[in-house]
Parts: C-alpha cells; sequence; structure tokens
C-alpha cells in the first residue's frame, strides 16, 4: 500500500494511528502542499535527513505524533532525541538532493491523480481525504 | 443540466472579482483559462485542490495557462478563504444572481452550489476540454489538467 501524505495534515496523522494497527506494508510519499501547511516541506526534509541515518520511520511518527511543534528547534530536538548526529541531519535536511527526493514524491503524486491528503493506494483503488471508518474496514478486509 | 462541452464557445456570463469588477466572456480572449468551479468557500477537505493546483502554477503558467476559483460564495468570503489558504489564484464570485455563470456553464448543482468541476478554454474563447468531478467531495487530481492540456 501506498500512502500519500504531509507531517502537518491531522487527517494524516489520524489515518498513520489506523494504519499502525494493521499488517499492511505502507510506502510513504511525500505530498506537502506549501498553502496549507507551511511547515509541511521542512517536516518532510527533516524526515528525510533521518532517513539518510536510518531513522526515517522513526522521525516519521515523530513528527506525526506532535503536530503543534515543527519549527526549527522541534525538529533538532527530535533529531537529537533519536540520537542523530545534529549536524549532519542539519546539513542534509537542506541538501539539494533531500529537496529533489521530496519533489519526486510530489510530481509523482500530481501525475498519479492525488488531489489531497492524505490519499492512499491499495491494489490500485484510489481512497482519500479525511479517513474514517469504512477505510479502515476495507484495508482491514484486504490485510 | 450538462457540463458544457468542448468545442462550444464559452458561454454569455459575469462573474465578479475581488473588486467588484465584472469578469466577462470578453476577459478570456488572448490567454487560455482554466475555470475551477468549486462548491463552497472553506469546506471541510484537509489539503485543498486548490492549495495544490497553487503550487503548481509554475507549471501551469509555462504551459500558457491563467487560473481561476469560481463559486457562489460573496467576494469578501472567497477573499478569506484566499488567505486563508494562502493560495494566488484569482477568485471569481457567482454570488448575484446567484448561480447564473454556473448555470451557463452547466456546472450548477440543484443544491445551490457548483459542481466540483473544470473548464478549459482557449485563446478564443472555445471550450478545449470539461470536467465535473463524480461528487462534490471528489478532488479533480491536477494531473487530469496536464493530460487534457496536452491532448490539445
Amino acid at each position: 500500500m501506498v500512502v500519500y501524505a504531509d507531517f502537518e495534515c491531522p487527517y494524516c496523522a489520524a489515518l498513520e494511528l489506523w494504519l499502525r494497527e494493521l499488517p499492511l506494508r505502507v510506502a510513504f510519499r511525500h505530498f506537502p502542499v506549501r498553502s496549507s501547511h507551511p511547515r509541511a516541506w521542512p517536516a518532510a526534509r527533516a524526515a528525510e535527513a533521518a532517513g539518510l541515518q536510518g531513522r526515517f520511520w522513526e522521525m516519521h511518527d515523530a513528527l506525526f505524533a506532535d503536530q503543534g511543534r515543527l519549527e526549527d528547534p522541534h525538529l533538532w530536538e527530535r533529531a537529537a532525541r533519536l540520537g542523530l548526529d545534529v549536524a549532519r541531519f542539519d546539513a542534509d535536511r537542506r541538501s539539494e538532493s533531500v529537496q529533489q527526493r521530496i519533489a519526486a514524491d510530489w510530481k509523482a503524486g500530481v501525475r498519479a491523480g492525488v488531489g489531497t491528503t492524505p490519499t492512499l493506494f491499495v491494489d490500485g483503488d484510489r481512497l482519500s481525504g479525511r479517513p474514517d471508518p469504512s477505510i479502515l474496514e476495507a484495508l482491514a478486509n484486504r490485510a | 443540466m450538462a457540463i458544457i462541452a468542448p468545442g462550444q464557445p464559452a458561454p454569455e456570463f459575469s462573474l465578479a472579482r475581488a473588486d467588484g469588477a465584472p469578469f466577462t466572456r470578453a476577459d478570456l480572449r488572448g490567454q487560455r483559462t482554466l475555470l475551477v468551479f468549486y462548491p463552497f468557500a472553506f469546506s471541510p477537505v484537509c489539503t485543498d485542490q486548490l492549495g495544490v493546483y497553487n503550487d503548481l502554477l509554475g507549471d501551469f503558467s509555462a504551459e500558457g495557462l491563467t487560473l481561476y476559483g469560481v463559486s457562489c460564495d460573496a467576494v469578501a468570503s472567497q477573499q478569506a478563504f484566499k488567505e486563508h489558504l494562502g493560495v494566488e489564484i484569482e477568485q471569481l464570485s457567482d454570488f448575484e444572481p446567484k448561480g447564473a455563470a454556473c448555470r451557463a456553464f452547466g456546472v450548477y448543482h440543484p443544491g445551490g452550489f457548483p459542481q466540483r468541476a473544470l473548464v478549459l478554454i482557449d485563446a478564443d474563447g472555445v471550450v478545449e476540454w470539461s470536467y465535473e468531478a463524480d461528487s462534490p467531495g471528489d478532488l479533480p487530481g491536477a494531473n487530469l489538467i496536464f493530460d487534457a492540456l496536452k491532448a490539445a
């Protein structure tokens, strides 16, 4: 299953809590929309930078767990808490290659018809928008 | 009432710009235009369609395309919505007489609001492509627009 999401989107955070309960393999794709969520891009960069030190999913969880705190000092704090090399994290998150990875996800999402977050692709079906129990049920049936 | 079909000239219509000035069929001349009809300002979707399109404005303008958001909301509501979303896409209001332009384009929902619909109009004022979402909650992805631009 592929999920397009952004770390500042509350519906995405709610969906993540549900997905955790299901025995599904999840591929995360960045879909940060600047206008709605000004901190979505910096948060996505933080997750990718953590990923370069092998801690993508830990940063992913830490970002969704506290969406009210996504400013730079909060990102450094998370990096330190995860035991990352913070100086390297900070250089990586501003790097061109991290930027390009996220932009590639965004472009792929646009091409795939993603119009809002979160959007899930499961077996070719697209489910999007505010998660509701029917989505959860549909996913549980496929799991 | 079906949405206006490709090949048809855009109908006569009048929408209100932010300053109250009219935006009419004459304003379509000389530019490729996409009218983005949406049901309501502040409708409850998380990441809005207009936000996604706004982040792609560079790609759209590279194709020579200008986007406008159209709803039956009052100008003041549209401007508040635009500010809330932080988008640059110009908003056009179909408030009075309510829904007249939406009816002319065939996108007026019996519930009193525009369907979620897209109408692509060429520089001569002729419809190149139109699309109506299956339901107002279904947000048309920008891929549809890029495909339409390529096909035309």
